[in-house]
């Protein structure tokens, strides 16, 4: 337990030795010529070529833009995963009606529908919206539906023996005992999210991030380019924190989550 | 077998007035099936308000079935069971608790024993959570609570309530030796103060002859012992006629010899 102070900085920074080594190796590699800047730009390169868009506001444009798409199709696809998932998994009349249904459209992959989407809303905004809201509406309805399902069955019997009914059971019992499958929907769908939206902007988009990249793509800026990639590696980074933060909020309760 | 059953049909009904504190208990011709099979075949029992039964016998024998019937929670192919004489599908008054706690692991002790009660019963979950012996624990996750003490908030959630009929399914199964004998304590004085009518089913005989008035042992389906226990409490272990009963059920159990309860259960 008593480390000395020297040997504790030692122990934290040995994971990023090699990452700095690199980095520096890299910038070496560029400024020596030894690398070509059309392959690679030098760190310092992209790094000024971040700060000159963010300076001249065009980054955060295309930023806002590609996250209002990622978010709005998150919130179509999701919510109606997660009304679907608790609509199937609570009632058997609206899993005989709607589930195999579902689970057939389950196996086609969303981005093989991008030609279809192409054709049915050209490079419009509707393109993206579609194809982000299918893609994150499966994770979440399928945990949905299978968290409501494996809800431990005691726990409800004991709740309705306590006199617990209807909504009372749902929120007390049902939906608590669900939220760590949907949690999981949420992670996983929040990161297929930017997948999908990174191949839908790539494809056709006259604004975002996928735009940002392609147009440099044209001039051969390829320092944007990186920009562009890392812009979207911080994105997916984010959202996956949300996710955790999420479940370190919702599931507190979970041996799993106490630290 | 019941021989004297419409004298205790009687006295339940009469006793259920003067001890309203617990039910009187009378089963006739029960009957479960599972399918095919017959899990419980026409069971006969009459239990007085306030008196602490215990149910012993192998595992697989009936024993939570007969206890879920009683609770409500079990269709019956045949038969009649009446609480205080009356004949009623639910019954608000009774509680069950089970080997585990199915305490809800997402709300805090005090919510949990709070469950299904309305905020102006605060001070009286704080109460029987003082009883138990866990209002400082209140505000903890059950995750953080050890085995011994989940089964004592769910024994608070089920006090909550003033049930006059208290169902026990193995509650104390998992448990440690000492932390058995505490809880054996703990359930003895609670019984004694609330005057609830027990009924506790166990697979371990000292248990039951420590806690019980009366002993009943089930096998297969069908009640072959009724043993009344008629030692002072609070009861010493070591004592002989307690290790005599405990030998004699024992031996029954595992199918030895043939007794005579009237003479040893002096
Ligand atoms: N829900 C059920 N469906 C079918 N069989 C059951 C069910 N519950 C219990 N049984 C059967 O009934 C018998 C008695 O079970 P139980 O009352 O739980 O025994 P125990 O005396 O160990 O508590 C066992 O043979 C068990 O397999
Ligand atoms: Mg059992």
């Amino acid at each position: 337990m008593s480390q000395s102070l020297p040997r504790l900085v030692w122990q934290r920074s040995l994971p990023w030795v090699a990452p700095v080594l690199l980095l520096l190796l890299w910038q070496l590699a560029a400024q020596t010529g030894w690398l070509s800047s059309r392959v690679l730009p030098a760190p310092l390169a992209i790094g000024k070529a971040a700060w000159t868009l963010a300076l001249s506001g065009e980054l955060w444009q295309h930023v806002a833009v590609s996250a209002r798409r990622a978010l709005s199709g998150f919130a179509i696809g999701g919510g109606a995963g997660l009304l679907l998932g608790l609509l199937t998994g609570s009632f058997r009349r609206a899993e005989i009606l709607l589930d195999t249904s579902l689970q057939m459209v389950r196996n086609i992959p969303p981005l093989a529908l991008i030609p279809l989407v192409i054709l049915w809303f050209g490079i419009d905004e509707g393109a993206k919206l579609f194809l982000v809201s299918i893609g994150v509406f499966f994770p979440i309805y399928l945990n949905t539906y299978h968290g409501i399902r494996s809800v431990d069955a005691t726990l409800i019997e004991m709740g309705r023996s306590y006199g617990l009914s209807g909504w009372g059971l749902y929120r007390d019992v049902i939906l608590p005992g669900a939220t760590a499958s949907i949690l999981v929907g949420v992670r996983f769908s929040l990161g297929f999210m930017w997948v999908i939206l990174i191949v839908a902007e790539t494809i056709s988009a006259s604004s975002g991030i996928g735009y940002m990249t392609m147009n440099a793509r044209e001039f051969l800026q390829t320092d944007i380019v990186l920009v562009g990639i890392l812009l979207y590696a911080l994105l997916g980074k984010f959202a996956d924190l949300t996710a955790r933060g999420l479940e370190r909020f919702w599931l507190r309760w979970h041996p799993g989550y106490q630290h | 077998m019941n021989h004297n059953s419409r004298e205790t049909e009687a006295l339940a009904s009469s006793a259920a007035i003067v001890n309203a504190k617990g039910t009187g208990l009378s089963l006739r011709s029960i009957v479960k099936r599972y399918g095919e099979r017959e899990v419980l075949r026409s069971i006969d029992l009459d239990i007085q308000p306030g008196e602490f039964v215990a149910i012993v016998g192998r595992s697989g024998c009936g024993k939570s079935t007969l206890l879920r019937v009683i609770a409500g929670l079990e269709e019956i192919q045949s038969g009649v069971q009446l609480h205080d004489g009356r004949q009623e599908s639910t019954h608000d008054d009774t509680r069950i608790m089970f080997q585990e706690s199915r305490l809800l692991p997402w709300k805090k002790v005090l919510a949990n024993v709070s469950l299904g009660l309305t905020r102006d019963r605060y001070l009286e979950v704080l109460d029987v959570l003082n009883e138990v012996g866990l209002a400082d624990r209140r505000f903890d996750w059950p995750s953080r609570l050890s085995g011994g003490q989940r089964q004592r908030v769910a024994l608070a959630r089920a006090l909550v309530h003033r049930p006059r009929l208290l169902l026990l399914d193995e509650p104390l199964g998992a448990l440690d030796a000492l932390t058995r004998i505490e809880m054996h304590a703990l359930i003895e004085s609670l019984w004694r103060e609330h005057g609830f009518t027990a009924l506790l089913v166990t697979h371990d005989v000292h248990e039951a002859i420590a806690l019980a008035d009366r002993v009943i042992l089930i096998e297969d389906g069908q009640i072959t012992q009724d043993l009344h226990v008629r030692l002072p409490r609070p009861r010493a272990r070591s004592d002989a006629a307690f290790a005599a009963l405990e030998e004699l059920l024992l031996n029954q159990l595992l199918g030895k010899t043939l007794i005579k309860p009237d003479a040893l259960a002096a």
